[in-house]
């Protein structure tokens, strides 16, 4: 890779004083890849892990346990209505601490350490909105496709997997590819505990070689070109769901 | 176009049209408050060190700093909101322009701040602004608090923009041609016929959008600027005693609810109410 690209970005540098170091030099060029492979697995988990947690909340909003369902409301509406870092931070700080400031826990690596927390948080986050699309997409099933299933002698759980859930899928999936979009900005907060992410890595290149501008430049094309690669994603599922008379 | 059933709007949760969780959060949250207060209580009094004040005054002494923090969040977002709203709002008209070039331009900035992460554009502004600027004579201090407000506003323009155009487009084409029939101006137009009718679409998305700001402003502790994070941070770092960051964030995650939380509700009443008529 540091071959003709990096004389490219030389003569870049040379000619217009724009020093975009990672791909220039081999150890920020290493450093910027991390941060960029850590944003992305972060991501990746965090989405899988947040869409387990809607699918969960989502089908005990639907059972018959009062208890569950308030439980499912209180969480939904606590982490929708208090800021992400600050959840994060109480998380990291007090969780955290709580946990290793048990007896015997001196001294020892911490049980769950920034990463770990960063995928807690967020999922947690992003779970909750999931659980409110997932259900409203869910809803906007007509009842009478319901009644219908079950005129035909299907379970309730068969209902929900070849009725319901096909369905709702297909109405809930726009808003879904907007609250991942989201999640995926919002991995830059683990900059804050200091999780090795790409806000994390460019921050200390561009503390080192003093290059903010190009940095900044090189951040804001990544990431609006990570939430493309998403949304191309999403929109190409969406189409091979697409049936043709049933989608909006 | 067809008539099957499956493409009825989504409706409003019945998770909250439910009559619940206002009174049960708060008091949910308040509990757990006092619970790791008292928690906290018992560690220190555990490990014995008769020197230190008890959690509960602990806890009183920096509530009101936190407040004061929390307010200057408040005072942050209401700025930003102010500002994004009145950029936004020109672009969001450009984004409906006939002109092919001024389209393109008000779709490339709002795709850009929209998909660029918020904490990323903070860092981008606070750290190329200069820290005053120099037009003609004239040098206008830019203090770090100006610029994360700044800062913040971007993303709320361009989201602001986005809600302005569905809102214009929501109304039906009709409108257009009867007021162009009317010899309206296209400014006009939507001055006198289509902006009043739009502004009760905007308002739901406009309040939940500043929901979400008012939670990123706390973003502008990352770079340096005191809110209410950063004053709860350092109360704990100033007293040395971990057991108070339980009930510390609490409260300040509690702070934010209170706020918040109304600001959804009130939000979901609007939307249903215009539903209706529209």
């Amino acid at each position: 890779m540091h071959g003709t690209l990096a004389d490219l970005f030389r003569w870049i540098n040379d000619r217009y004083g724009l020093n975009f170091s990672p791909f220039i030099d081999a150890y920020d060029g290493q450093r910027f890849l991390l941060g960029l492979r850590t944003t992305i697995e972060l991501s990746l988990t965090c989405i899988l892990f947040s869409v387990l947690l809607g699918v969960l909340g989502a089908w005990l909003l639907s059972t018959r346990s009062r208890l569950a369902q308030g439980a499912v409301r209180c969480y939904v509406q606590a982490f929708r209505n208090t800021p992400p870092l600050v959840q994060l931070a109480f998380f990291y700080f007090a969780v955290g601490g709580l946990l290793h400031s048990g007896p015997g826990a001196q001294g020892s690596a911490p049980l769950i350490d920034g990463y770990g927390w960063a995928v807690i948080s967020f999922s947690l986050l992003a779970g909750a909105f999931n659980v409110e699309i997932f259900r409203s997409g869910v809803e906007a099933v007509p009842p009478t496709m319901v009644e219908a299933a079950e005129g035909l002698g299907f379970s309730k759980l068969q209902t929900y997997r070849y009725v319901l859930a096909p369905l709702g899928l297909r109405i809930c999936l726009p808003a879904l590819t907007n609250n991942l979009v989201n999640l995926v900005k919002t991995t830059t907060l683990a900059y804050a505990i200091g999780v090795p992410e790409l806000l994390y890595a460019a921050s200390q290149i561009w503390s080192e070689v003093m290059n903010v501008r190009e940095m900044m430049y090189l951040l804001l094309v990544v990431y609006t070109g990570l939430v493309a690669v998403l949304v191309w994603v999403m929109e190409r599922w969406e189409r091979a769901l697409h049936m043709p008379g049933y989608s909006p | 176009m067809t008539d099957l059933p499956v493409l009825r709007q989504v409706r409003p949760l019945a998770a909250l049209r439910a009559p619940l969780a206002w009174p049960v959060l708060p008091l949910a949250t308040a509990l757990v408050l006092v619970a790791s207060l008292a928690w906290a209580q018992m560690g220190a009094q555990a490990e014995a060190r008769p020197e230190t004040t008890s959690a509960l005054a602990a806890m009183l002494r920096w509530a009101p700093l936190i407040f004061g923090g929390f307010l200057f969040n408040v005072l942050v977002s209401v700025l930003s909101m102010t500002l994004g709203t009145a950029l936004g709002f020109p672009l969001g008209l450009l984004l409906i322009a006939h002109a092919r070039p001024a389209r393109a331009l008000g779709q490339g900035l709002t795709q850009f701040f929209r998909n660029a992460p918020w904490l990323v554009l903070l860092f981008f502004v606070m750290f190329l602004l200069p820290f005053e600027l120099h037009i003609g004579g004239l040098t206008i201090p830019l203090p770090s608090w100006a610029k994360s407000v700044l800062g913040l506003a971007l993303p709320v323009a361009a989201n602001v923009a986005e809600l302005v155009r569905g809102a214009l487009q929501s109304i039906p084409e009709p409108q257009w041609s009867a007021a162009r029939g009317l010899a309206f101006g296209k400014l006009q137009t939507i001055r006198l016929v289509i902006l009043p009718q739009a502004i009760r679409r905007m308002l739901p998305p406009w309040m939940n959008l500043y929901a979400i700001l008012t939670m990123a402003t706390t973003l502008i502790s990352i770079v340096g600027i005191q809110d209410g994070l950063t004053i709860t941070r350092a109360a704990i770092a100033s007293d040395a005693r971990p057991e108070l960051m339980l009930p510390l964030y609490l409260f300040l995650l509690l702070l934010f609810f209170a706020y918040c939380y109304p600001i959804a509700r009130a939000t979901l009443v609007l939307e249903r109410r215009f539903q209706v008529r529209g």
